[in-house]
């Protein structure tokens, strides 16, 4: 093998090598989208991770009675087996600035013991960030025994500074088996 | 050129494993290149089977030959196979043979590793169709993989992605040896601006293979671990969101789309200024364009993705961002024309398949501005008019081009030339019967026909009709292109080391000068490009 051969290998070798790496920077970069895809929905405003799952600090400015926006419930429970779900009222008509409260049937009818999540989402996208939950059912795993029968609470304020072109919000409950996760925590709706 | 003392010194080199252990050992270029056509020609066999399990379920509505689960295993299947197995490889088998004869190199950098990448993804194949025959049968959740539909498949589910895990191995090994080869491998005198474009599209696909196949593999193994290990990246009651892997995949493939399409970019352009006997117009136009549209490509992903729910701002920069594209192509599209304008043009069958690529490639560019627009495509998205569009781009455009190099190079790899007549007859046939085909499937999605669905509602019967007869012509028709090579493989009338017909003001490129077929090695010596 001539020297100028080997140099060429050489720097054939180099340039694989920088490539392959290139390569698992892209893999890596895969994994980046996750927590980038969190911070993204958080700027955005598409839904954020804390404002979904705790409470929310709301100072207290007093209604707006002038205004009246329709808040409707929604529930499901996808691929969790035997349950009863559902909103006990199907809507409300709530001024923003004013404290709501309402709750949500639950039945466990699967038989067995279930730790249960509600995730919770709020549409249209643009109006989620002033549905501010001061208490919700949503914000902790739910223990249910067989057949138990639960009405739980969420306590909830529009924001006053709802943009004026909303006048109805749905919020959704879906409802998971989330006893094999060991870590626990709901979803945003991004 | 130099081809002349070392077509004499070749033949010391020849000697090669018979039989068998030649093709399970050799790191030849050629040979390796030989493998991936042949082995992609096989998946377009496997893949076309697929589509018409498909089609003749969809010739009439109701149920009548295959289960509904069966019939979603064929269009996942039908889209992997024929993605990954048929056009990519192609388009791997083309670099293989014509990269480093094109830029005056022995052989390609790294030998070894692209025997191991072909052979990588020869096992991820078998793996991927022996999905068929397992408990619960293939994958059935469509080629994107969407969870938490997937995650319903079978004893498939983790065999699959590993499939997808060594396919992906096998097209950064490729990409790393086709850039390797390119930047360090050229003949001196060959700089980068004179490349051959089929060359420039490749090395620009490489760099879109390695930025984007770990990606995919990254999501796939997510999916994996969802599945197996409780972590929960797509699953909400963990925490995760479905929605996510949506934006992994896409941001994988749409740059995939790109990397089928890229190479036949290069295809087409080399064809049609040698069919029309003067340089490719705007040389470094083209160049650029596909380096533009490869970099468009990581910033429009979102577009197949428009009905999940994202803000009005979102919408409005995918839709913008995705009619960008239309420039660089644009760009493309009017230099193959410019080409062409007083050329003599000579209509010999890869001119004729790199015209069809121009006229039928733009007509699938059209349904995808269509499909941009975000408001229209919240009407579009996932019916026939999204089949329609990909088909087109992918059909008469990435297997058109592919057809057309087999045409182009296959006098050069034989030393035959293959029977010009049958290969008229089947671009004909295939021209026909793809419009035949797939222009249909544009009214019954615009009529509202949902994809991946066994079937529909009485309204559609006519043009699915049409559109399953066109199916199986054009299925028929590939047949012709199986005889037509094997033909030019066994004997047939002497290749000239030129082939085709190359004008003293145009000189022919370097892999025209050494004989046909090409001795098995070349340009050990390297040429001297002026």
């Amino acid at each position: 093998m001539t020297d100028r051969e080997r140099q060429k290998r050489r720097s054939n070798a180099r340039l694989a090598g920088r490539l392959l790496l290139m390569a698992a920077g892209s893999f890596a970069f895969g994994y980046a989208l996750v927590p980038l895809y969190d911070v993204f929905c958080e700027v955005t405003g598409i839904g954020s991770r804390d404002r979904l799952t705790q409470a929310a600090v709301v100072e207290a400015f007093g209604p707006d009675v002038s205004r009246t926006v329709v808040v409707e419930f929604v529930s499901s429970t996808p691929g969790t087996g035997d349950w009863e779900f559902h909103p006990n009222v199907a809507s409300m008509e709530v001024h923003p600035g004013q404290l709501y409260e309402t709750t949500f049937h639950a039945r466990n009818l699967t038989g067995r013991e279930i730790i249960g999540q509600a995730v919770p989402s709020v549409s249209p996208a643009r109006a989620a960030r002033y549905f501010q939950k001061t208490e919700c059912f949503c914000f902790t795993p739910q223990h249910f025994e067989t057949d138990e029968v639960k009405d739980m609470p969420v306590r909830f304020i529009v924001g006053r500074d709802l943009p004026t072109g909303v006048d109805r919000l749905t919020l959704s409950y879906s409802f998971f088996d989330s006893g094999r996760f060991a870590r626990q925590g709901a979803a945003d709706n991004g | 050129m130099a081809h002349h003392e070392h077509a004499a010194e070749h033949a010391h080199h020849d000697e090669k494993p018979a039989g068998i252990m030649r093709w399970l050992t050799t790191t030849n270029h050629k040979d390796i290149g030989t493998m991936y056509l042949v082995f992609s020609l096989a998946m377009f066999l496997i893949g076309g089977l697929m589509a018409l399990v498909i089609r003749a379920e969809l010739f009439q509505p109701g149920l009548q030959f295959v289960d509904p689960g069966f019939f979603n295993q064929m269009t996942t299947m039908h889209a992997l196979v024929m993605v990954f197995g048929a056009v990519m490889p192609a388009t791997v088998g083309l670099a293989n043979w014509m990269i480093p004869m094109q830029i005056g190199a022995p052989d390609m950098a790294l030998p070894r590793m692209n025997l191991f990448s072909f052979w990588l993804l020869f096992f991820a194949f078998m793996l991927l169709l022996s999905t068929l025959f397992l408990p619960g049968g293939a994958p059935a959740a469509g080629w994107t993989l969407y969870p938490p539909l997937v995650l319903q498949t079978g004893d498939a589910f983790p065999v699959a992605v590993f499939a997808v895990h060594l396919m992906g191995a096998s097209s950064i090994m490729g990409s790393i040896n086709v850039i390797v080869t390119i930047m360090n491998m050229r003949a001196p005198g060959m700089t980068l601006l004179k490349m051959p474009l089929f060359s420039w599209s490749w090395l620009i696909t490489a760099y879109l293979l390695i930025a984007v196949m770990p990606v995919l593999a990254g999501g796939v193994t997510m999916l994996l671990t969802d599945h197996f290990f409780a972590t929960s990246f797509f699953n909400p009651a963990g925490g995760g969101d479905p929605v996510l892997f949506q934006h992994i995949f896409w941001f994988f493939g749409h740059p995939e789309v790109y990397i089928m399409i890229l190479p036949a970019f290069g295809i087409v352009s080399e064809i049609v200024q040698t069919f029309s006997r003067k340089p490719i117009f705007g040389y470094e136009a083209m160049v650029y364009a596909i380096a533009s549209i490869a970099f468009l490509s990581f910033i429009v992903w979102a577009h197949h993705m428009f009905t999940v729910g994202m803000p009005l701002a979102g919408q409005m920069f995918f839709t913008l961002s995705t009619m960008l594209i239309a420039i660089p192509t644009g760009v493309k599209v009017f230099n193959w024309t410019a080409t062409l304008w007083r050329g003599s043009i000579s209509f010999e069958p890869p001119m004729l398949f790199a015209i069809a690529f121009l006229f039928l490639f733009t007509i699938g560019g059209f349904s995808g501005l269509m499909l941009a627009i975000a408001p229209a495509d919240f009407q579009y998205h996932d019916t026939y008019f999204v089949v329609a569009h990909f088909h087109y781009v992918l059909v008469p455009g990435a297997v058109f081009a592919i057809m057309a190099a087999v045409y182009y190079w296959l006098p050069k790899w034989t030393g035959h030339m293959y029977d010009m007549k049958l290969a008229n007859i089947h671009f004909w046939m295939s021209t026909i019967f793809v419009n035949v085909l797939f222009f249909p499937q544009h009214f019954l999605g615009l009529a509202g026909m949902p994809r991946r669905i066994p079937d529909y509602a009485t309204q559609f019967s006519d043009w699915n009709m049409v559109s399953s007869i066109g199916a199986f012509g054009f299925g028929l028709s590939q047949l012709l292109f199986v005889y037509i090579i094997l033909k030019a493989a066994k004997g047939g009338a002497k290749a000239t080391a030129g082939v085709w017909e190359h004008p003293a003001d145009f000189p022919a490129g370097l892999e025209w000068t050494v004989p046909s077929p090409a001795p098995y090695h070349t340009f050990e010596t390297a040429p001297e490009v002026k």
